[in-house]
């Protein structure tokens, strides 16, 4: 009884729902065009680089991937029990099939092997990029839930806002004040780790003046999903305007302050400081580094990094 | 008295989670008022709890993990719900809530759906395959059932007393540390993983020595059928790889239970080493759980195919390979950690390595379709629907090895549809053919394939429509674990996303379906002759249910296709001079220590130790008892064996025998005389 109904149920769903289910998802994405889409229209030379890699080993793939997909949906029709085709029951084995199953994909790994040797080489996120500029260093804390950046350059700092010149290479410098979080701008390259003792580091690029969307990736507790910032890559004019509103704001980062920061918070407003306490990011290290261990000797330590 | 448990724990805090205590303690209310109403206690306790025939043992296993799939599930679409409405909105889940539900689904779902229901298909096929009486260490299996059956039972008291982890199946300190998770959470997920790890790890052992010792006269390594060969493969990459786990394990609860500081972000602590023991068991898990479905697919292709399995020696070796080199490759789960290029090159190269006798296996399958006759048995169509999908999420895997790509595509959602892509079809997919192939030899009984066809249909479409948006919100810059967005243009992808969860369900529910329409009519698709589909490897030789003892004579196998070539002789279904039978006896210790391993495991979340202490020493008893036992077998003697297998040949008709002319030189008649009959 219940199987009847349930059948008869079935048969009414599978005639409707192909074609409604197309047509939903037809309608559903038809206004969500790609264009935007920070993976595949990247804003500088480190992401493109990036992704185009990602496109030429899809498209290198494709020459096993494609002959797999159709062959299996041809034989699976061609040789149907009902269609009458070929039987050879007791074929199992040809040196020649098993040489071009075994050598082609090996071919191709070899193709993409060494361009992984050479890309990640070349992209190597802690790697200095070349330009005649001076690059923009930048210290990035992770904290609980929102990121925290000091600049060296400029002695202000700024909670979920970066700025930088757009003309200039972006040295990020990373840490975190929490646990592990992972710093990402999609639209200008790759994301690197934070964490707590260990520094890490980030070199980007823009093509040119923008905002991105930027955020942590790693889960990182319940304000996590607004763990986000926007990077703003300004021209002169606009940097000197965004500094000297920076260092405007009368507020300082100092100990009391960083304490008050450090505290757990979610949707973080923007915050600007027109300084904060000299070396924070190396206290911010040193913090975590084992106890007895000679500061100068916790500093280097930690100054190698996670690498 | 009680530790840290108090009345708080009841989780009286929302209403979505009373919800679910609700349901799981009226699903436990009902099972036990059920079994009651059948008067089914004594038997239950008799013939199956206490069991420690391999095929009993598997059916439980399988059990487990379909009671865990549909749990798992739960989760999954509760996740897609809220993501389909929560854009700049809370949803209907508060974050606690929604992390603790991410993290269960990915703990169920690899730990108590994919783990049972891969070893639940091995111990009912592997000793019948390899024409053996049983597993080499038949206790031990009953043990390791228990210890799975309690790291579960662990994750689903969570639900009802407590909190579960809120730190993701993958508890990444220093978050899932004492200091950022105080509460319980992270300690029901580490015991359900000590738990369980140690009945994986006594499996993986159970089964190295059961295939290594205990296989019939003339069966070489070189005439294993394939699912025998990659069980023996994940067998040892089990007992090599979940060691690194429960080190791991325990050195989390070191860290959050005495205060230890192997993970912690001072005090010398190392989060990265975590990040690394955890990989060196979690990459060669992934091929703990896809090699066996590969071994599935290539037991069903040949015989669903009508044909030889094309290029055995190239698939035993591709196993292997890929046995070998999923030890070499975990780093690749952290490319992002800071390593120099160096070590993040060779490692995406090792990663891409795999894909060759990855592809090979692909086109193996392939060449086995090649000139046969198919026949689109449901368990052929699971097949067929994995070999095109699964070739989507190797090229993804491979996209992902590339160390500057995955900079880009780390941690978004690209990286969830990559490795659902991989699992669904590659695992999940090979479990539901192995299901419907060997439900019969199981159980005595066919299975609907008319209810397993639809399955198939609402799993793929499902998998493709959850799945595909997933690829695309990783381009558009979206993060995994996210309770709510603000970006407006995820959410169309959501919501199909979300759709694709529902098709999911339906085929969930067309599952259902088809045990209780495959239930019903049993009596008209009887499995008689023990070998439903003309199959080729031996576990069609016994009967459907086997007799306890699988085999009354051991075979003796003088090629690849045994059970197949005895058929073409004519010297299946023969009767023969039978012997008496060693068998062992049941025992209670198995489910005992289970339970003793769960009261543990729980006493040691809420910190009531004496408990502990109390259910520790039970289990050194127990342990005791059972070592002195030395009354753990009995006979069956010939005359009673005799019987048995008299009985069966008797059913079998002339008509109930496959045609074999096809297959035969030419010339040759069909099957096997009846006994009787010449």
């Amino acid at each position: 009884m219940f199987d009847v109904i349930a059948g008869s149920c079935f048969r009414r769903i599978a005639k409707a729902a192909p074609v409604s289910l197309l047509l939903f998802t037809g309608i559903a994405l038809s206004g969500c065009a790609l264009s935007d889409a920070p993976v595949l229209h990247p804003k500088g030379p480190i992401a493109l680089a990036e992704r185009d890699l990602l496109f030429t080993a899809f498209w290198l793939m494709m020459i096993v991937a494609i002959p797999a997909i159709l062959l299996t949906l041809l034989f699976a029709w061609r040789y149907r029990r009902d269609n009458g085709a070929d039987h050879a029951p007791d074929w199992d084995g040809s040196n020649a099939i098993e040489a071009v199953v075994w050598l082609v994909p090996a071919a191709i790994v070899i193709v993409i092997g060494t361009l992984v040797w050479e890309s990640t080489h070349r992209l190597d996120p802690y790697k200095a990029l070349a330009s005649d500029k001076p690059e923009f260093k930048v210290q990035a804390v992770a904290l609980d839930w929102k990121w925290l950046f000091l600049y060296p350059e400029l002695g202000t700092a700024s909670v979920n806002e970066l700025a930088f010149p757009a003309d200039r290479p972006l040295s990020i410098e990373i840490t975190s004040d929490t646990v592990m979080n992972s710093l990402m701008i999609p639209a200008l390259g790759g994301q690197i780790y934070a964490m707590a003792g260990m520094r890490s580091e980030l070199n980007l690029i823009a093509d040119g003046p923008g905002v991105f969307m930027g955020r942590n990736t790693m889960y990182s507790g319940d304000g996590f999903s607004d763990q986000h910032f926007k990077a703003h890559a300004l021209n002169e004019a606009d940097f000197k305007a965004w500094q000297d509103k920076v260092s405007g704001s009368g507020t300082a980062l100092d100990a009391a302050a960083y304490a008050e920061l450090h505290k757990k918070s979610v949707a973080n407003p923007v915050t600007h400081y027109g300084s904060f306490e000299p070396d924070l990011f190396m206290t911010i290290l040193k913090k975590y580094a084992p106890a007895g261990t000679p500061q100068h000797q916790a500093a280097e330590d930690t100054g190698e990094g996670a690498s | 008295m009680l530790g840290r448990l108090t009345i708080d724990a009841l989780p009286f805090y929302s209403w979505v989670a009373m919800g679910g205590a609700g349901v799981t303690v009226g699903g436990g209310i009902v099972v036990f008022l059920l079994i009651t109403y059948l008067r089914a206690w004594k038997v239950l306790w008799t013939d199956w709890l206490t069991s420690v025939d391999h095929k009993k043992i598997g059916i439980m296993y399988v059990v487990l993990a379909l009671v865990m799939l549909v749990r798992g599930f739960v989760d999954a679409i509760m996740m897609r719900a809220q993501q389909a409405v929560s854009l700049n909105s809370e949803g209907y889940l508060p974050p606690e809530h929604f992390e603790q539900i991410f993290s269960s689904h990915g703990t169920i779902m690899i730990f108590f759906v994919a783990m049972p229901f891969l070893t639940g298909l091995i111990n009912i096929i592997v000793p019948q395959q390899i024409g053996a009486r049983d597993v080499a260490f038949p206790f031990l299996n009953s043990v390791s059932l228990w210890m799975t059956a309690a790291g579960a039972g662990l994750v689903l008291v969570s639900l009802v007393v407590g909190k579960f982890s809120q730190a993701g199946w993958t508890g990444y300190p220093p978050y899932s540390g004492i200091e950022y998770s105080p509460g319980v959470g992270v300690d029901y997920w580490l015991w359900a993983l000590i738990v369980s790890g140690v009945g994986s790890t006594l499996s993986g052992i159970n089964f190295i020595v059961t295939i290594v010792k205990n296989r019939c006269p003339g069966m070489t390594f070189m005439r294993m059928p394939m699912f025998t060969w990659t069980t023996l493969c994940i067998s040892i990459l089990i007992a090599f790889a979940f060691p690194a786990l429960t080190v791991v394990a325990a050195q989390l609860t070191l860290d959050r239970t005495l205060g230890f500081h192997f993970f912690t972000n001072g005090d010398g602590g190392n989060m990265m080493m975590y990040a690394n023991l955890l990989w060196i068991w979690g990459h060669p898990e992934v091929y703990i759980l896809i090699l066996p479905a590969f071994g599935i697919f290539s037991e069903v292709v040949a015989t669903f195919s009508r044909k030889r399995l094309f290029g055995y020696t190239s698939l035993v070796y591709a196993t292997a390979c890929i046995a070998i080199l999923s030890f070499t490759v975990w780093l690749h789960h952290f490319f992002t950690m800071g390593s120099s290029a160096n070590v993040n090159a060779v490692f995406g190269i090792a990663t891409m390595i795999i894909a060759v006798p990855t592809g090979v296996k692909i086109f193996d399958w392939l060449f086995t379709m090649y000139k046969g006759r198919i026949e689109f048995h449901p368990s052929m169509v699971f097949t067929i629907g994995f070999m095109v999908t699964f070739v989507i999420g190797g090229v993804t895997g491979v996209l992902l090895a590339l160390p500057p790509a995955d900079y880009l595509m780390h941690n978004s959602t690209f990286l969830v549809a990559h490795f659902h892509n991989m699992l669904i079809p590659g695992a999940l997919f090979g479990y539901f053919a192995g299901l419907n192939y060997w439900f019969p030899k199981a159980f005595g009984f066919k299975l609907d394939a008319k209810w397993g066809i639809r399955s198939f249909w609402f799993w793929i479409i499902g998998f493709y429509l959850a799945f595909m948006p997933l690829y695309v919100l990783g381009f558009m810059g979206m993060s995994r674990r996210m309770e709510h967005y603000a970006d407006p243009n995820w959410q169309p992808y959501l919501i199909v996303a979300a759709l694709g969860a529902v098709c999911v369900l339906i085929g969930i529910a067309c599952i259902a379906i088809q045990l209780w329409v495959s239930a019903r009519q049993w009596g008209s698709s009887r499995d008689i002759t023990g070998d439903p589909w003309n199959g080729r490897t031996l576990e069609w030789a016994t009967s459907s249910p086997p007799a306890p003892y699988n085999f009354a004579v051991l075979p003796v196998v003088n090629g690849l296709d045994a059970f197949h070539e005895m058929k073409i002789l004519g010297e299946a279904y023969q009767p023969q001079q039978y012997e008496d039978i060693v068998m062992p006896k049941n025992t209670w210790i198995g489910p005992v220590l289970g339970g003793l391993a769960f009261v543990l495991g729980f006493a040691f979340v809420w910190y009531i130790w004496w408990l502990v202490a109390l259910s520790f020493v039970l289990s050194l008893i127990c342990v005791g008892i059972r070592a002195s036992d030395d009354n753990s077998e009995y006979v069956l003697p010939a005359a009673e064996v005799a019987k048995i297998e008299r009985e069966r040949l008797a059913q079998i008709t002339p008509a109930d025998l496959h045609d074999m002319r096809d297959f035969a030189p030419r010339g040759a008649a069909s099957g096997a005389p009846l006994p009787g009959t010449v």
